[in-house]
């Protein structure tokens, strides 16, 4: 894919299609600024000098966003930046709206005023535009990060970890994920799904001749030696302790599904994905066995009204609203997302589903799919075998994470806690998936970027580019 | 507000939010319409013609001259690398793409690229030197299609 330049630079400039960028951008802050003034003029309040300042503030980040690109990454993929910051936009519609809905049950019952979290989420927003800008200014080559394959996969393992060690970690609803220092709280699983992926890039790279070349023989099939399955093992050994002892099911499925799948874009040999799926099920009928909230899980899943007071009510409040929200949706502003516990961060698709409809659902999930589609495109015209599979494996970290959360919700798959990227309430996430883009953008500069028409020797000795 | 406004808004977010989708798609069609575009339609016609009609539209890359570098003589005859887009470095070094473990070759040999729609092979300033037939490249040269290009005791040809 890299050549696209070198055909027509002498002809044309390459055209870098950030208008394009823009006007999709404006696109979506109207989106937003339309729901706003919807839920503004539902509430009663109206669109008040906060709610413009909000908006402005939202605005000016993207376009400092897009700046960014324009001056650091100007051949980079154009409609990443606007999906994701329409889905950002989303997800701050939806909590403001959900704020105003508890702030008016506050009203009725005569409780006390709840501090509204659309603001925090802002704040998160900021930083995670400085981090993105960062990302894009500092990381101007994304193979240094291949430097540092092992440094950043340790670093993962211990944030992995971190929640564990006494006096940092905190459990919140029996789920081991947060560490707190001060006031602060942070999931660090969200930053560790970023360095193990780059993790697994380097390592895949390094290693993938002799985990797709050599094989014994076991029982007539085909297996890589037990040597090369060792990585492997302790991906699932890893994923297996997190369910254990964080008791964080969404992550551990990220972690597994996340490694397998980059062990066969890798290695294109599907005896991986067979073997990645056996392990699952040995895994899965452990966890089955043996802990009682992966069993509840389970059980609420398989038939969510027989516990509807109990286990199964934020599945079946999730199926009412959108029951509720039917094809067209109740209008924003107009649905009673509260009910559902967690509507801010677990069940947001489900509040949003039950305002918008299954209608906007469908274009909530195509944008969704429209981000992992650029995502994996990246993979595909990069140059270098260490970014294509790092683009692979930050895609399928978000294409994971929107499956699992968006099929626990809609009663697909069993319900584990993970965010919904970009939407769900919590900055550690919303900054872990925008520093997914910001690096997914740098992989799509790198490889969109006109190639010179004759490069140096020197350059033939950096870029070095193996056979396809 | 009437309930008539709020409807109209209700399905104006919702219309929004397709028409968003709908652009996204319309940019992102291009790609993938040039993308199989290359594979297929493009192959058929040479290179050099497209680039006239193609315009930077149309920003994926185009089929140029030969298909795959065959190995024919040598330690690793029978190898066949398909030529697409990145170039291709010879040399005894690991992270060549053809890794030539010869006495006659250098770690860095010579390497093949992609330019004005050919493949032009270039010599590294190697020991031995890199040979289209019984010429010794001093400069980068196109490889036509058939040539033998020689590194070592290894003989490649590309191939269509």
């Amino acid at each position: 894919m890299s050549l696209q330049g070198t055909i027509e630079a002498p002809v044309r400039k390459k055209p870098t299609r950030r208008w394009v960028e823009l006007l999709l951008l404006v696109m979506a802050w109207g989106i937003g600024l339309l729901g706003t003034m919807q839920i503004g003029w539902v509430s009663g309040e109206g669109m008040t000098p906060r709610l413009w300042i909000t908006a402005g503030v939202v605005g000016g980040l993207a376009l400092a966003m897009h700046i960014t690109i324009r001056i650091v990454a100007k051949y980079a993929d154009p409609i990443m930046l606007p999906v994701a910051t329409l889905l950002t936009m989303l997800g701050l519609l939806m909590i403001y709206r959900i704020d105003v809905a508890s702030a008016r049950r506050a009203t009725l019952s005569d409780s006390p005023m709840p501090t509204p979290d659309v603001y925090s989420q802002l704040t998160w927003f900021s930083v995670a535009t400085i981090l993105f800008i960062a990302v894009l200014v500092l990381l101007q080559d994304h193979r240094r990060l291949a430097r540092y394959t092992y440094t950043l996969g340790l670093a993962g393992l211990v944030l992995l970890v971190l929640p564990l060690v006494p006096g940092i970690g905190t459990t919140v609803n029996g789920a081991t994920l947060w560490i707190r220092v001060g006031d602060l709280s942070f999931q660090p699983a969200e930053a560790a799904k970023i360095l193990l992926t780059i993790f697994f890039a380097g390592y895949l790279v390094a290693k993938r001749d002799s985990l797709a070349v050599v094989r014994t023989k076991f029982i007539g099939i085909e297996l890589p030696r037990l040597k090369d399955l060792g990585p492997l093992v302790i991906a699932w050994l890893v994923s297996l302790a997190v369910l254990v002892f964080e008791r964080d099911l969404g992550t551990s499925l990220l972690f597994f599904g996340l490694f397998v799948a980059m062990l066969y874009i890798a290695t294109q040999r599907r005896s991986w994905i067979i073997l990645g799926g056996l392990l699952f099920m040995v895994g899965a009928v452990l966890a089955y066995y043996n802990f009682a909230h992966v069993r509840s899980r389970v059980t609420v899943w398989l038939d969510p009204w027989a516990y509807a007071d109990t286990g199964g009510y934020q599945i079946v409040q999730s199926i009412f609203g959108l029951a509720n929200g039917g094809v067209l949706g109740a209008g924003l502003g107009q649905g009673f997302p509260n009910l559902v516990p967690f509507a801010k961060t677990d069940f947001i698709v489900a509040a949003l589903g039950e305002e918008i409809g299954v209608t906007g659902l469908f274009a909530l999930v195509l944008l969704y799919a429209i981000l992992i589609e650029r995502g994996l495109r990246t993979a595909v015209a990069a140059r270098d075998s260490f970014g294509q599979l790092l683009a692979a494996g930050l895609s399928i970290v978000l294409a994971i994470q929107v499956f699992v959360i968006i099929g626990g919700v809609t009663g697909l798959i069993p319900l584990t806690g993970l965010t919904t990227p970009f939407l769900s309430y919590g900055g550690s996430s919303l900054v872990a998936n925008w520093v997914i883009v910001a690096i997914l953008l740098r992989i799509s500069d790198r490889a969109r970027r006109p190639a010179p028409v004759a490069p140096s020797p020197d350059d033939a000795m950096t870029q070095v580019v193996r056979a396809v | 507000m009437s309930e008539l406004a709020l409807t109209l808004a209700r399905f104006t977010f919702l219309g929004l939010l397709w028409l968003f989708v709908v652009f996204a798609l319309l940019a992102l069609r291009k790609d993938l319409r040039g993308e199989s575009a290359s594979g297929t339609e493009v192959a058929a016609t040479p290179a050099r013609s497209q680039r006239g009609r193609k315009s930077g539209r149309t920003s994926r890359r185009s089929k140029v001259k030969g298909t795959r570098l065959v190995v024919t003589e040598g330690p690793l005859t029978g190898t066949e690398i398909p030529l697409e887009g990145a170039q291709i470095t010879l040399g005894r070094a690991p992270d060549s793409t053809i890794v030539i473990d010869d006495d006659y070759a250098s770690s860095r040999h010579a390497r093949i690229y992609e330019s004005e729609g050919a493949w032009v092979a270039e010599d590294l300033g190697s020991t031995n030197g890199t040979w289209i037939d019984r010429t010794r490249l001093t400069t980068p040269t196109v490889l036509p299609v058939g040539a033998p290009l020689r590194v070592g005791r290894t003989t490649l040809v590309i191939q269509k």
